[in-house]
């Protein structure tokens, strides 16, 4: 009976993981070492058409473009901005006044959409400071953390190199 | 003689589950976060950082990337050149595009990585440049990073 009792017994079989923590361990030492924690990338989109629309057509639903105009000092930094001619003091305010044409209290109005912004910088302004303003007019982020896009229509004047 | 047995060492057999299950959680989580499409990136351009620029919702139609390093070079195809040369090397790749079914110039889109320190002037050189070759849909990069300008009462 004893016999019989211990052939019927499953046999354990014993894996040999060596090999395969080894392999296991290289691809986290590969992993580890070639990670490379990057900020995520967003775009603009900006509006360069290659030529002015004939003149004499002009699209009747079109507003005429927000004039900003950033000016620097001589090692580029922002010195002014003007917007519509109107000297401002800061890019907040740049905001706020862009948000006071085309926001009220429930968000972006639908003219908003239409509206076009063009940027007319000093040809040596850091491109740093015009990120920066497009920021400042492009949209917000609310209470949530949600981004609301409020102007995407974004161009520029070309300045020539003074 | 059969003493001898009682001193030999005893064999363990450690559990390894526990191990292996963290060690694939591990390279699972490294392989996700690897990102090899930003290969391109080069340590030569810091993007100026915004917290309205969005990550873009689907991928553009036949991206063409170009960087504007902080002297106001071009990176383009992996080769850094002066604004002059941008021009032919534009050209080549607007031939190379145009002999593709269903591509051209003025259906691609150029992505703008620009350095924060180079000039405005020189990316609308580079702008310029795209433009003239009939490149019409432009995108500047930026890094996604929140900053403190925030408007009043939002």
């Amino acid at each position: 009976m004893k016999r019989a009792g211990r052939s019927e017994q499953t046999q354990r079989i014993e894996l040999n993981m060596t090999p395969m923590i080894d392999v296991v361990f290289q691809l986290l030492i590969f992993f580890m070492l070639s990670l490379k924690l990057l900020a995520p990338e967003g775009d603009f989109h900006i509006r360069m058409p290659k030529a002015a629309p004939a003149e004499g057509q002009p699209d009747p639903t079109q507003l005429p473009p927000i004039k900003v105009r950033l000016t620097a000092d001589r090692n580029g930094n922002l010195r002014g901005i003007q917007m519509a001619e109107k000297p401002l003091r800061s890019l907040e305010q740049l905001r706020n006044e862009v948000l006071a044409l085309v926001c009220d209290e429930r968000g972006p109005k639908p003219e908003a959409a239409k509206t076009e912004i063009d940027f007319d910088c000093d040809y040596h302004l850091r491109y740093s400071y015009v990120v920066e303003a497009m920021t400042a007019v492009s949209g917000y982020v609310d209470k949530n953390d949600r981004i609301v896009k409020v102007i995407e229509k974004i161009k520029f004047t070309r300045r020539q190199k003074e | 003689m059969r003493w001898g047995r009682r001193t030999t060492a005893v064999r363990t057999n450690p559990d390894m589950t526990p191990m292996i299950d963290v060690t694939f959680q591990l390279v699972i989580f490294f392989m996700l976060t690897m990102n090899f499409s930003q290969e391109d990136q080069t340590e030569l351009i810091r993007l100026p950082s915004s917290e309205i620029a969005k990550p873009p919702d689907q991928p553009v139609e036949t991206p063409i990337t170009l960087q504007v390093t902080a002297k106001g070079n071009v990176i383009f195809g992996g080769r850094q050149m002066p604004m002059a040369n941008l021009e032919r090397e534009l050209l080549r790749e607007k031939q190379l595009l145009e002999s593709i079914p269903g591509k051209s110039a003025s259906r691609a889109t150029i992505i703008i990585r620009a350095d924060g320190r180079a000039q405005i002037g020189q990316v609308q050189d580079a702008i310029a440049i795209c433009q003239k070759l009939d490149f019409q849909h432009f995108v500047l990069r930026a890094k996604q990073e929140k900053k403190v300008l925030k408007p009043e009462g939002a």
